[in-house]
C-alpha cells in the first residue's frame, strides 16, 4: 500500500528540490519497513519496555463530579509514556527507521522541548549525533527540557529568527536538512511538514487511538461519546482520532490555541486561518492577505505555530472533527484545577483539551463517556505555570 | 501580441555572446527606492535581472537574505511594491521575479501571473514549488506569457532532470550547493559532472546559482553552464556600504566586474 501524498486537497511536497530525493527515499523506507516483522518486533517491544506502552486509561472521578459529567471523564495517560509526552511515540519510529536507511546525525525542531527530548533519547538509545533546533523565546521558557536534551547529549541550537518559536526552528531544521540531506534524517515532531511525514507521524501516534478504544471497550463496555485532544500542528489529536474516525457515532474535537482570545493574538489556525503553504504542506495557515505567515501566539509553546497538519486541515472541511479553542487563561485554571483535583500536573497543551471539556461540560453531559487524550505532563510548564499562577518557591 | 516571458528569456540567451550575469536584488532592501537603483544600476552589466519577493519563512535562503528579507518586511514593502520595480526596467534585460509559493497563491496564482505580466515580468522562479506539484501554476504562469523557471539541485536524479527539462520554459536554475543560498560554491569536478549532466538531460539553458561570490568564481561557472547567478554577496556589501551612495557605487562596480569577468 502507497503512502498518503495527500488528505483531499491538502498536504503535498511544497520544498527545495534538494530534498525531493530525501522525501523519496523515506517513502520508499516507510513502505519498505512499515509492515516488516523485524521492524515491527523491534518497535513493538521498545514501546513496551522503554515507552512504557499499553499507556493506561484512567477514569478522572474527581474532575467528572466537578464538572458535572455523569457519563464518565476518561483520560488516556500519554503523560506516562517514557520522556513525559505522546511525542515519543513518533520519534521513537523515526530513529528506529533512520538507522535502517543508514543515517548517521538526526535533527529535530522542537517547540515545548518535548519533541526535541523524545528525539534525543532514542537518538542515545542508538547512537546518533542529534541536534535540535529551539526558538529563543521557548528556550527561556521551557529552560527545564533544553537542560534534558543537553544531559541526553543532543546539541540544542537557538533560533533568533522570527518571534522565536516553533514555527522559526522548523524554517530552520529544514535548512540544517537541505544543507546535509545526505546523512541526516529530519524527525519532524508534528503531523505536518512535506509528504510523507504527516502520514508517518500519524501512523506511528495512532497507536494512542488505537489502545485507547479498546480499553475504552474494556472498561465501559461502550466507545466514548466524544473525544476531545488539544491541536498545535496536531499529532496527538490525529493519532487519537485515528482510533475512532470510523465510528460515526463518536463524536471527534480539536482544540487549538485561542491565546488571548477572540480580539488578541492566538493559534488557532484553522478557526481562523486560510489555506496556504507553511514548511512543506498545503493546509490551514495564519497570513496575512499577502501570504505572509502571521506570528502565532499561546501561552503554551507546544500549540505556538500558525499552521496545521494537513489531515486536520481535511477533517475540519469535511466535518468529521469540530475544532475550537481555548483561551491561555482557561488552558492555565484548567492546568491547576486538573492538578489539584486528580494529583495529575497537564502540560499546558493538553490543558486546553482540559478547558474546552470544563467550559462546555452543559453541552458534553449525557452525551456518553468524554475521552480526553492526556497528551503530557506539565513538568516542563512549572517555571511558567508558577509564574503566571503566582505560585513560588519562596518561603 | 507581445513576446512572452520564455522568448524574451530565450533571446537574452541567444543574444549575450558570453554565459550571462544574473544578479539578484530583494526588493525593499535597504529600502525601496535603493532596491529600484540597485536595479537600474545592475542593468548596465547583467542580462537578466532576479527581483526577490520578501517572504516570511523563507526556507530555501540562508542568513543574508532571510535578514534583507526581513527588513523589507518590516519595513511594509508587499509583493505588489516590488513588482512594480520591474516597470522601470521595459526595454532592459528581462526581470525574473523570486518569491515562495504561498505569495503566488494568496490571491490565486492566475491573478499573481496577471499582475506579474502586467509589470512586464518575464518569468518566476518559486524556490519550494517542485516540478511534480507545479502543473496548476504553469498552467496558469503560460496562460498569461509568464515563464515558470525550475530548479535543479545536486540531488536531482537523472529520471527528475529529464522531467524538469521535459518542462522547462526560458531556462533552468541549477543550485551548485546541497545546500542554502549564501554559502560558498567550490568548482571542483562534483560540480563540473553536474552541470554537464543537466546540460544533457535539459533542453533550454542552465544557469548556475547558490553560493557565487567572485568574478572568477563567476568565469568558472561560465565554463560550465550558460549564466551565473549571484544574489547574498551583493545583498552583503549592500549592507558593508557605510552609506547609500557607496552601496550604489559598491553595486554598480561589483556588476561590472563579474560582467568583464564573464566576457573574458
Amino acid at each position: 500500500m502507497s503512502v498518503n501524498m495527500r488528505f483531499g486537497p491538502y498536504g503535498g511536497r511544497y520544498v527545495p528540490e534538494t530534498v525531493i530525493g530525501a522525501l523519496d527515499e523515506l517513502t520508499d523506507a516507510y513502505e519498505r519497513y512499515r509492515d516488516d516483522p523485524d521492524f515491527r518486533s523491534e518497535l513493538g517491544v521498545l514501546l513496551g519496555h522503554y515507552v512504557g506502552r499499553p499507556t493506561p486509561l484512567y477514569r478522572a472521578r474527581r474532575l467528572e463530579e466537578a464538572w458535572g459529567l455523569e457519563d464518565g471523564l476518561w483520560f488516556k495517560r500519554e503523560d506516562l509514556c517514557h520522556t513525559g509526552a505522546h511525542k515519543i511515540n513518533n520519534a521513537l519510529g523515526q530513529v528506529l527507521l533512520a538507522r535502517r536507511m543508514g543515517k548517521q546525525r538526526i535533527i529535530a525542531e522542537t517547540g515545548a522541548g518535548q519533541h526535541g527530548v523524545a528525539t534525543a533519547t532514542p537518538s542515545a538509545l542508538v547512537g546518533l549525533g542529534c541536534r535540535a533546533y529551539m526558538g529563543r523565546t521557548d528556550m527561556q521558557r521551557l529552560r527545564l527540557n533544553v537542560i534534558r536534551m543537553r544531559m541526553l547529549g543532543a546539541e540544542v541550537t537557538p533560533v533568533d529568527s522570527g518571534s522565536g518559536t516553533l514555527k522559526d526552528a522548523t524554517s530552520e531544521a529544514i535548512r540544517d536538512w537541505v544543507t546535509n540531506v545526505d546523512t541526516t534524517h529530519y524527525i519532524i515532531g508534528s503531523a505536518v511538514g512535506p509528504a510523507p511525514y504527516p502520514e508517518i507521524v500519524a501512523e506511528f501516534q495512532s497507536v494512542i487511538g488505537i489502545e485507547a478504544r479498546a480499553q475504552m471497550l474494556e472498561e465501559t463496555g461502550g466507545l466514548p461519546g466524544t473525544v476531545v485532544a488539544c491541536v498545535g500542528g496536531g499529532s496527538n489529536a490525529i493519532g487519537t482520532f485515528r482510533g475512532f474516525i470510523d465510528d460515526a457515532g463518536v463524536a471527534l474535537v480539536g482544540v487549538e490555541a485561542g491565546g488571548e482570545g477572540p480580539a488578541g493574538r492566538h493559534g488557532a489556525s484553522l478557526a481562523l486561518g486560510r489555506p496556504g503553504v507553511l514548511h512543506g504542506s498545503y493546509s490551514y495557515l495564519l497570513q496575512d492577505d499577502d501570504g505572509q505567515v502571521a506570528e502565532a501566539h499561546s501561552v503554551s509553546a507546544g500549540l505556538d505555530y500558525p499552521g496545521v497538519g494537513p489531515e486536520h486541515s481535511y477533517l475540519r472541511d469535511i466535518g468529521r472533527v469540530r475544532y475550537v479553542d481555548a483561551t491561555d487563561e482557561a488552558a492555565l485554571s484548567a492546568f491547576l484545577e486538573c492538578s489539584r483535583r486528580e494529583g495529575l500536573i497537564p502540560a499546558l497543551e493538553t490543558s486546553h483539551a482540559l478547558a474546552y471539556v470544563r467550559d462546555r461540560a452543559a453541552e458534553l453531559r449525557g452525551g456518553g463517556p468524554v475521552l480526553v487524550c492526556l497528551s503530557g505532563r506539565g513538568d516542563k510548564d512549572v517555571d511558567q505555570a508558577g509564574a503566571a499562577l503566582g505560585i513560588d518557591a519562596s518561603a | 501580441m507581445p513576446d512572452t516571458g520564455a522568448a524574451r528569456l530565450e533571446r537574452a540567451f541567444r543574444e549575450a555572446g558570453r554565459p550571462l550575469f544574473v544578479p539578484y536584488v530583494m526588493g525593499g532592501y535597504p529600502d525601496l527606492e535603493a532596491s529600484r537603483r540597485h536595479v537600474q544600476l545592475l542593468a548596465r552589466h547583467a542580462d537578466i535581472i532576479e527581483l526577490g519577493i520578501p517572504f516570511s519563512d523563507p526556507l530555501a535562503d540562508g542568513p543574508t537574505i532571510q535578514a534583507a528579507g526581513q527588513a523589507a518586511l518590516d519595513a511594509g514593502i508587499r509583493p505588489s511594491d516590488v513588482l512594480a520595480i520591474a516597470d522601470d526596467l521595459r526595454g532592459g534585460p528581462p526581470v525574473v521575479v523570486m518569491t515562495y509559493f504561498n505569495t503566488v497563491i494568496a490571491h490565486g496564482a492566475a491573478e499573481f501571473m496577471a499582475e506579474a505580466a502586467s509589470h512586464g515580468v518575464a518569468g518566476l522562479i518559486i524556490p519550494d514549488l517542485p516540478v511534480d506539484e507545479a502543473a496548476d501554476v504553469r498552467a496558469a504562469a503560460r496562460a498569461a506569457g509568464v515563464a515558470l523557471i525550475a530548479l535543479a539541485a545536486p540531488t536531482t536524479d537523472d529520471a527528475r532532470m529529464q522531467q524538469i527539462g521535459a518542462e522547462a520554459e526560458g531556462f533552468v536554475y541549477l543550485v551548485a550547493v546541497t545546500g542554502v543560498t549564501g554559502g560558498e560554491m567550490s568548482m571542483d569536478d562534483r560540480l563540473r559532472a553536474l552541470a554537464e549532466r543537466a546540460r544533457r538531460h535539459i533542453p533550454v539553458p542552465v544557469v548556475v546559482g547558490f553560493g557565487v561570490r567572485t568574478p572568477e568564481q563567476a568565469a568558472q561557472i561560465g565554463q560550465i553552464a550558460d549564466g551565473v547567478v549571484i544574489a547574498s554577496e551583493i545583498i552583503r556589501r549592500i549592507g558593508d556600504a557605510p552609506d547609500a551612495g557607496a552601496a550604489d557605487a559598491a553595486v554598480d562596480a561589483f556588476g561590472a566586474g563579474i560582467a568583464e569577468a564573464l566576457a573574458r
